[in-house]
């Protein structure tokens, strides 16, 4: 089961009110490459990878809940002040008219989220190598972000979460050597 | 919001997340290092801090976790705000 811990992962803070940056930043939430994917990717590959790699699944599809709240807290405050007019002028007039100022799983574009953008093999290999790929694209995604923003506050925690995809990236790529040497092994008589 | 949020609660929230990012750290890299032992020792280590530090949080702003996890006054506290988006 899950726990909820009243509390983010890292802090956000906006230094203005900023929809446009808003409208950008829902990639990372309902986009393909976004947090939402994330998580459900690794936490559903799970329950086919080899033991070894569970714990990991586990842990980093967790952590990607924590970044979803905080790329969800960022939306949040740099729309909570805006008027309709000024959504309207930040190309989220489409979004206004159905969701009012709630959030919803779609990209930057406004495209539905959908199953499809991610994928489970159950061949270990295929698994990981998409886990890294993910995070790869992702770490990317950020950087674009951060290169469109000058709110240097904005800035500090999109650089905080660009840091973690370098590290699960890392820590896949570990996985991925890990279940290579069982591999190996097993050829040994 | 229910309460008027100061220097101090920021101050504390950020060590306790402080100690918490190392621990996701050690966490994960444990995860692919598993007989790292001074890794795990500073992971045991820190454990211990972390739950201290939750203590005195939790004392003066209220529950962090639900489900039985962390303690309440009276009346309720896990549905008091402010929310995490809303700090």
């Amino acid at each position: 089961m899950w726990i909820y811990e009243k509390k983010l992962q890292y802090p956000v803070r906006v230094s203005k009110c900023d929809p446009q940056m808003a409208k950008y930043l829902t990639e990372q939430y309902g986009g393909a490459d976004g947090e939402l994917a994330a998580a459900l990717r690794y936490l559903n590959q799970r329950y086919t990878i080899p033991d070894k790699v569970i714990g990991l699944l586990t842990d980093i599809g967790t952590e990607e809940f924590a970044h979803l709240e905080m790329i969800a807290t960022m939306i949040y405050k740099l729309t909570k002040d805006a008027t309709p007019e000024q959504l309207v002028e930040a190309g989220l007039g489409e979004h206004f008219v159905n969701h009012d100022k709630a959030l919803f799983y779609h990209n930057a574009a406004g495209v539905p989220w959908t199953a499809a953008y991610i994928q489970a093999k159950g061949d270990p290999i295929a698994d990981l190598y998409e886990d890294i790929a993910a995070e790869e694209k992702a770490r990317a995604t950020y950087q674009w972000l951060i290169d469109i923003t000058d709110d240097v506050d904005l800035q500090d925690g999109l650089k905080f979460l660009r840091e973690r995809e370098v590290i699960h990236s890392l820590r896949f790529r570990e996985a991925v050597e890990m279940l290579k040497e069982d591999r190996d092994m097993q050829k040994v008589f | 919001m229910a309460k008027e949020l100061n220097e101090a609660f920021y101050q504390q929230l950020q060590e306790l997340q402080e100690v918490d990012f190392v621990l996701v750290e050690l966490n994960l890299y444990l995860d692919t290092h598993p007989n790292d032992m001074q890794a795990l020792q500073q992971y045991n280590q820190l454990v211990q801090q972390r739950w201290q530090l939750a203590q005195e949080y939790e004392n003066n702003y209220g529950p962090l976790m639900h489900f039985g996890h962390s303690y309440s006054r009276h009346p309720w506290q896990w549905k008091d705000a402010p929310w995490p988006w809303q700090v």
